[in-house]
């Protein structure tokens, strides 16, 4: 079917207006925040509310239309990517707070909505949602569920998993399921964890309830500075093996630091081997505690200096750095690419010597930001797109820095999905009995393959490509994998 | 040794498949009550135990399915941490299968997380015979769909649990119980779910018999000027208290049988008022037990969007469980087929069609 024959299709249930198929304004959705990988629609559709969401499915369903659902297109793995043969389904429209439950701390909204404006629309009554992706200005809440988003108070506050307590679902068998419940747990099947983080393949979600906790009282940090990554990281072992669990706790190496530093000018030390950011929550006579045990801890591990921010601005200078490093990243080099793999904290040292000595052996360089608590890593390679073979070249870097992740017990992705991006890397985590299974939970709900087809659970004969193109000084890797 | 017993376990339930009859799967057996009857062959997990690795400053345990609460939570202590979801045991043969597949937490649920939100990763023996890992041993891990929270309170419907990796947490500095006269149920959950929004250390809040406590977590002196807001009296048997309530062993539960737990929104005002209660995790847990009708508590669950659990000593050949409406049971059977198409594991101790 071409354009406009689908357009026609779609004209029979859905407003002009909720329709998009002009070649210029369809290019606005051909790619996420992963851009490196781009494809045009046929057609996007906007609907406005859950009817129009159910019909905009039902012909999808009854023509073999693939569907791929889209909030604010922030993914960092492709999960939005568009299908050559389908439609977007943009929830941008459905941006409402339908539901202020203020007595049992929970809001309802629908799943549009921004996660930033869920906690300023709740502020004034002393609540926030506490998920806070480094997307969270722009991403929506239906994007943060279908990939389970994360950021940097997870190690205390949790990912998105922890922080939703019911969803409304519309399946691609046209039903609209309420998932969890009122209460803190709901009868049945632990549903709910599994339609988060399931990249939009096993229904369109529609509405979301989260879960609000109190502002705390105070939050302070403290800036570590160390001339080694090692004692950074023994650090972070050190105060949590001492019954910490910071608000926030972020280390950036050498590189990261001075393409901060030149960026924000946050006051960190450029010659510094490791900085770690350390931030305290709570009421504010334990935070002051908490904040001199976490400078004897760094003093301990021989730190070359802490510095507490004085005052709310020092505190936002601090991290006005952390926040920038990205972009600072991209100031210095003509693109950047952002690895997803969480490590054991313990292998923080050898796999940093590896992606250095990767590094070099690519020429590429290699900035790393870390989610210290959570063993949450993003290396971020920088490359230029417009020499030729470079994005390949920095693809396989990367594909050898998230087999370095698994070899030490971590995962590809720690936060920011599969997508299209890390689908071979599937290959790798996961045996052909594991990645069967995944199809099989996909098939419960979406036997045609229509919701978001070709992302996060490759195939068998996928894997069996993927992993023939890494045959090593002539052994085949995984030989109990059969290969057609 | 271990090799061994998972490769015994596989061939069982290879077996079973081959022979259609039903396993009954079983840990220390301190939930035999829980859930609906049903008969099967017995399949123990109990030998496959042993702790695999803890790692305290990567805050978590990775341990078989068959090894003791008791013995984790030791091994725990000894490092000054915890399990966060603090399970009930019901008995000292508790097992960390049992506590996965029934999906139980206790007082300190609403403020630390479920058993669920604390599983990392899980090696599983599905009813194909086939044993799988899904998530992992690390914090944040977002590869392929949640298998491993899909298991927990599948009551072994889904599959066996052989291992399964855990965040756990500091035990904190110190704990204090301070209780308050709440003569009303409803003026106690005005006074729970009013403090539930401020930013202040609670990590327990439950009513029963004209008294409110609250268990307060921390270091001293965020706990001394929480207490400075709260007031009260402080409880010098806290401790014993928070123990009865998680292990029913509080003399509330010798009520009688059954026991019916109602799971609702915590600031739901007070179901049955003249009924006897227990409210526990800040008002999102009702407890009513004894002989007498409780279809009106049923009923006022249900139509404020809560459910209601059979807990013990129910008929236990009737749903024990909240119902799940027609369209998520199809789903629940699709999720069965898939992991367990012949329906070996533990086939109707959820609910009669699973």
């Amino acid at each position: 079917m071409n354009t406009s024959e689908i357009r026609a299709l779609f004209e029979r249930v859905l407003p002009t207006q909720s329709i998009v198929s002009n070649p210029a304004e369809l290019r606005v959705y051909e790619c996420d925040g992963l851009s490196a990988y781009r494809q045009v629609p046929k057609l996007v559709v906007l609907p406005d509310c859950i009817e129009q969401v159910q019909r905009a499915m039902a012909i999808c369903r009854e023509h073999g239309i693939p569907i791929v659902s889209r909030g604010a297109g922030t993914s960092l793995s492709g999960g939005a990517l568009p299908h050559r043969d389908g439609i977007v389904l943009s929830l941008a429209k459905m941006n409402q707070m339908l539901d202020l439950d203020l007595d049992n701390r929970t809001a309802t909204v629908q799943s549009g909505m921004r996660n930033l404006a869920i906690s300023e629309a709740v502020r004034k009554h002393g609540l926030y949602y506490a998920p806070d992706p480094s997307s969270q200005i722009a991403c929506t809440i239906g994007g943060n569920v279908a990939e389970n988003a994360g950021g940097v108070h997870c190690l205390k506050y949790g990912l998105t998993v922890h922080n939703i307590t019911a969803l409304k679902i519309a399946t691609i068998e046209g039903e609209l399921v309420e998932i969890g419940g009122a209460g803190l747990d709901s009868p049945g099947f632990n549903l709910l964890s599994l339609m988060i983080g399931s990249e939009g393949m096993l229904g369109v979600v529609v509405e979301v309830t989260v879960k609000l906790l109190p502002i705390p009282d105070t939050a302070k940090v403290v800036m570590g500075v160390f001339d080694s990554v090692q004692s950074a990281g023994d650090s972070v072992a050190d105060i949590i093996g001492n019954g910490i669990i910071p608000g926030g706790i972020e280390m950036m190496d050498n590189p990261a630091i001075r393409a901060a530093e030149d960026f924000v000018r946050a006051g960190y030390p450029t010659e510094a081997s490791a900085i770690l950011l350390c931030e305290l929550d709570g009421t504010s006579t334990e935070v002051d505690d908490q904040i001199e045990r976490v400078k004897q801890i760094f003093d301990q591990n021989s730190a070359v200096e802490s510095r507490v921010a004085g005052d709310e601005r020092e505190r936002a200078l601090f991290w006005s750095g952390r926040k920038a490093a990205f972009p600072a990243v991209g100031r210095i080099s003509p693109d950047y690419y952002c690895i997803d793999g969480t490590i054991p904290r313990k292998s923080l040292g050898h796999v940093l010597t590896e992606i250095n000595r990767l590094s070099g052996q690519y020429q590429l360089p290699v900035a790393n930001v870390f989610h210290a608590g959570d063993g949450n890593l993003h290396p971020l390679i920088l490359y230029d797109a417009n020499q030729p073979g470079e994005l390949e070249k920095t693809e396989k870097l990367g594909s050898e820095i998230l087999r370095l992740c698994i070899e030490v017990g971590g995962t590809i992705t720690g936060e920011h999905g599969v997508g299209v991006e890390k689908i071979g890397e599937m290959c790798i985590q996961f045996n052909d009995q594991e990645r069967g299974q995944f199809h099989c939970v996909r098939d419960c709900f979406d036997p045609a393959g229509l919701l978001n087809p070709g992302k996060a659970i490759p195939t068998l004969a996928r894997c069996a490509e993927h992993n023939a193109m890494h045959v090593h000084a002539g052994e085949l890797p995984f030989p109990e994998l059969d290969r057609f | 040794m271990a090799g061994n017993i998972e490769e015994e376990l596989q061939e069982r339930v290879v077996r079973a498949r081959r022979e259609s009859t039903p396993l009954a799967i079983r840990g220390g057996g301190s939930k035999d009550f829980y859930g609906r009857e049903i008969t099967g062959q017995p399949f123990s997990i109990r030998r496959h135990a042993g702790i695999l690795d803890y790692q305290p400053t990567e805050l978590v345990i990775t341990a078989r399915a068959g090894t003791s609460l008791q013995e984790i939570q030791a091994a725990l202590a000894d490092r000054n941490q915890m399990l966060g979801f603090e399970p009930p045991l019901f008995a000292p043969s508790a097992t960390l299968g049992g506590a996965i597949a029934a999906g139980l937490a206790g007082p300190r649920r609403p403020y630390a997380g479920s058993v669920s939100d604390f599983v990392l990763g899980l090696k599983v023996l599905t009813g194909k015979g086939e044993i799988l890992r899904f998530g992992g041993q690390v914090i944040k891990n977002v590869a392929g769909f949640d298998v491993s929270r899909l298991m927990v309170g599948a009551m072994g419907c889904l599959g066996v649990v052989l291992e399964a990796s855990l965040k756990i947490l500091p035990l904190p500095l110190r704990e204090t119980t301070v209780r308050l006269e709440h003569d009303r149920a409803a003026e106690s959950l005005e006074f729970m779910n009013a403090l539930a929004r401020k930013p202040l250390p609670v990590s327990a809040a439950c009513w029963v018999d004209g008294v409110t406590r609250l268990r307060l977590s921390g270091s001293d002196a965020g706990i001394e000027s929480a207490l400075r807001w709260i007031g009260g009296e402080a409880d010098d048997q806290g401790a014993v208290f928070w123990d009865s309530v998680r292990e029913h062993s509080h003399e509330f539960f010798e009520g009688g049988i059954p026991l019916v737990r109602g799971s609702v929104a915590p600031a739901t005002p007070v179901i049955c008022p003249q009924t006897p209660q227990l409210m526990d995790w800040s008002g999102a847990v009702r407890w009513v037990c004894g002989t007498g009708d409780h279809s009106e508590f049923d009923q006022q669950v249900r139509s404020r969007r809560g459910h209601v659990t059979r807990f013990r000593n129910a008929d236990r050949s009737g749903e024990v469980f909240g119902p799940v409406d027609s369209v998520r049971m199809k789903y629940h059977q699709r999720l069965k087929d898939a992991f367990d198409p012949d329906r070996i594991l533990n086939p109707g101790r959820m609910y009669a069609d699973l």
